[in-house]
């Protein structure tokens, strides 16, 4: 078999390295807080994120840097550039027929690009819908609030693979909305198998991340603060962008970043609803690990994703230093 | 992670060994590949144990097979992974004097290219690629892949999500072998792909949702194995399935023993079992994949034999060619010419 777990000695290593400063890292926080006692009870977290967290990371850092004999290599970051890298050297040694082919693979560049455009489309198409929404759930005189909450909740409750399926029983060309449209004597329309299908199923999936950070925060927000803006004559839109939006600005990126992150990474649906079409920078990573099984490539591709996240995560720290959105940034 | 499921697995395997001396076989199988009443049945007539494990891919099987050094008696790789095990020399020669009812395989499909004279492998289930259409959204006759890029079937034509097969049939409609290695070959049949692409003309690429997108009428066409042809036909009679004139894939699932295989005596029995025309219908009415055995067809009939996607004709099949294996060294080629035609806009 091409990949197990036998690992040389400095990938272990590395392992206990990286285990060892988290540890160190912990015992400083302690000594900080001058409270073992306290501190006791997040062990079973602690260990849990070292087992299932940093271990998993370190390996694919490992994974990323080495080729299928586990020797160091930066090949993979070159086939991310290149994605006919290795095809390309094959090619060279062939002779120049085959050389002639030589062409530089835009494919993981384009994946990435494509995958951030409808990550960031997903994510104002869900602060758009979600914002509105949130207000008015967290608005008190409105009686439908808190019902409204539980069916935001409740598809939820079902795991999002089955919910994507059913978007597809839905848009189909003999699925219900073309049957509809048939009936009352329109012709079919094609929903299904473009990016316009995976954008709403990524939006759906995706929004109840965007409502309940704002939701939060709204709800948390008092109400005496509008009446006392009114008092001094800000009218309804004025106490609103002057006072409820800047108050609720920590649970919109918060939204944003909970959005953002999934959406990036999505799989599955670029698969269901846009057919294979197009695919998106978590399908490529799963086409790599998977279908060819090449565990180096993928893993490169996985941790320039993951770098791509940090970047955008630190930025928005920025914005929301106290972390008052639920911390989630 | 590998190692504890193997020890386990290991374990289990030497459980029934420990609680008597009784003779057994391992028999290591697909997912939902068998009639399992012919394993009571076995063990009945011989008594001999079946100690019966599956996989779900033929590379799983290879690397347990690997890793576990006569834990199995019989496995069930597809053609190209017999040829991967015996460049491995992983297999041992089938004793053919032991297995009467070999007389029974089929002639078409004896002495195949990846095996000589099946010295090593038995053909255990066998079937074909092809295109599976709606009688009522296609006009005319399909009888050729050409019909894979008439542009009068714009977004009517499901892919299979599936780089051989794909890159095969595409080779294949282009006049080349489906295992060349000529780079030229290779490189138009992926201009083909994409050109296919962007005329509008595929609706999606997958694999396991077609036949039941094929059902409910979403597509006129789609490329499908024989097998799951069968089930989309059974369910809905306006489909029809079609060999193309220029060839196509066939495949064979068979029966092998691997060399360090602690029972070959009682893995040439149940072979031979398997290979009983009785037990072979079982089998093949149980799964309904084509059957390589005459005398089983015999006995389902007609109900066999006037089925088209079942028993295509001695021709049909000599058109069609087996996958030769493809080493780590030349895929990723393969692998970087699909995902060219994947990312195509």
């Amino acid at each position: 078999m091409r990949y197990d777990m036998s690992l040389p000695w400095w990938a272990w290593a590395l392992m206990g390295a990286g285990l060892i400063a988290f540890i160190a890292m912990i015992a400083a926080s302690i000594r900080r807080n001058n409270g073992v006692k306290r501190s006791l009870f997040a062990a079973p977290y602690t260990l849990w994120m070292i087992l299932f967290t940093v271990v998993p990371v370190i390996l694919i850092a490992y994974y990323a840097f080495t080729d299928a004999s586990g020797a160091f290599t930066l090949d993979n970051f070159r086939h991310f550039w290149d994605s006919n890298y290795t095809k390309n050297q094959l090619y060279a040694s062939l002779g120049p027929e085959a050389a002639a082919f030589i062409t530089r693979g835009t494919v993981n560049v384009d994946t990435l690009v494509y995958s951030l455009w409808m990550a960031f489309l997903c994510t104002v198409i869900s602060l758009l819908l979600g914002y509105p929404a949130a207000l008015f759930m967290a608005d008190r005189q409105m009686k439908l609030g808190p019902s409204l909450v539980v069916l935001f909740i409740i598809p939820m409750w079902m795991n999002f693979l089955l919910r994507t399926i059913a978007w597809m029983s839905l848009l189909e060309d003999q699925g219900l909305i073309n049957q509809f449209l048939r009936w009352l004597g329109f012709d079919g329309v094609k929903l299904m198998y473009n990016s316009g299908a995976v954008l709403l199923g990524m939006v759906y999936n995706f929004l109840p991340f965007m409502v309940f950070p704002i939701y939060t925060v709204l709800s948390k927000q008092d109400p005496k603060l509008g009446e006392a803006a009114q008092d001094l004559g800000c009218n309804e839109l004025k106490t609103f962008t002057k006072v409820t939006l800047p108050l609720s600005l920590p649970g919109v990126i918060s939204g944003i970043t909970m959005v953002f992150m999934p959406s990036v990474t999505t799989f599955f649906i670029p698969r269901m609803l846009g057919g294979g079409n197009s695919m998106m920078f978590g399908d490529l990573i799963e086409l790599n690990f998977l279908t060819e099984g090449n565990w180096n490539v993928g893993s490169a591709l996985s941790l320039i994703m993951m770098i791509l996240i940090l970047v955008s995560l630190s930025i928005l720290r920025k914005a929301d230093p106290k972390g008052e959105g639920g911390g989630m940034v | 992670m590998k190692k504890l499921i193997c020890i386990l697995l290991l374990l289990a395997l030497m459980l029934p060994v420990c609680a008597s001396a009784q003779e057994v076989v391992n028999v290591f199988n697909w997912e939902d590949y068998i009639d399992e009443t012919v394993l009571e049945q076995f063990e009945q007539e011989t008594g001999i144990h079946v100690n019966y494990m599956r996989f779900t891919t033929n590379e799983d099987m290879m690397v347990q097979v690997e890793a576990n050094p006569g834990a199995f008696d019989i496995c069930f790789p597809s053609e190209y992974m017999v040829e991967r095990m015996l460049n491995k020399g992983l297999l041992a020669e089938i004793d053919y004097s032991v297995i009467p009812n070999a007389q029974y395989i089929l002639d078409a499909l004896r002495n195949p290219d990846y095996d000589a004279n099946n010295a090593h492998s038995v053909p255990y289930m066998w079937g074909t690629v092809g295109i599976l259409y709606n009688t009522e959204m296609v006009v005319g006759t399909v009888d050729s892949w050409d019909i894979l890029w008439n542009e009068n079937l714009k977004n009517d034509v499901f892919m299979m999500d599936s780089i051989r097969d794909s890159m095969g049939i595409t080779l294949k409609y282009l006049g080349y072998s489906m295992n060349t290695r000529d780079i030229i070959a290779l490189e138009t049949a992926k201009q083909k792909l994409i050109e296919q692409k962007q005329k509008g003309i595929v609706k999606a690429y997958q694999v396991d949702e077609t036949k039941d997108k094929m059902v409910a009428g979403e597509a006129a066409l789609a490329v499908m194995w024989s097998g799951d042809a069968q089930y989309a036909i059974d369910l809905n009679p306006k489909l029809a399935y079609c060999i193309p004139k220029e060839g196509s894939n066939v495949w064979v699932d068979c029966m092998v023993v691997p060399k360090n295989a602690k029972n070959y005596d009682n893995a040439m029995k149940f072979i031979d079992f398997l290979c009983r025309p009785d037990i072979a219908q079982k089998n093949c009415e149980a799964i309904w994949y084509s059957s390589p055995n005459s005398g089983a067809i015999e006995l389902m009939g007609t109900a066999y034999t006037d089925n088209y996607v079942m028993n295509p004709t001695d021709e049909e099949i000599a058109r069609c060619e087996y996958f030769h294996d493809i080493d780590e060294t030349f895929m990723p080629i393969y692998t970087a010419l699909w995902q060219e035609v994947k990312n195509a806009k």
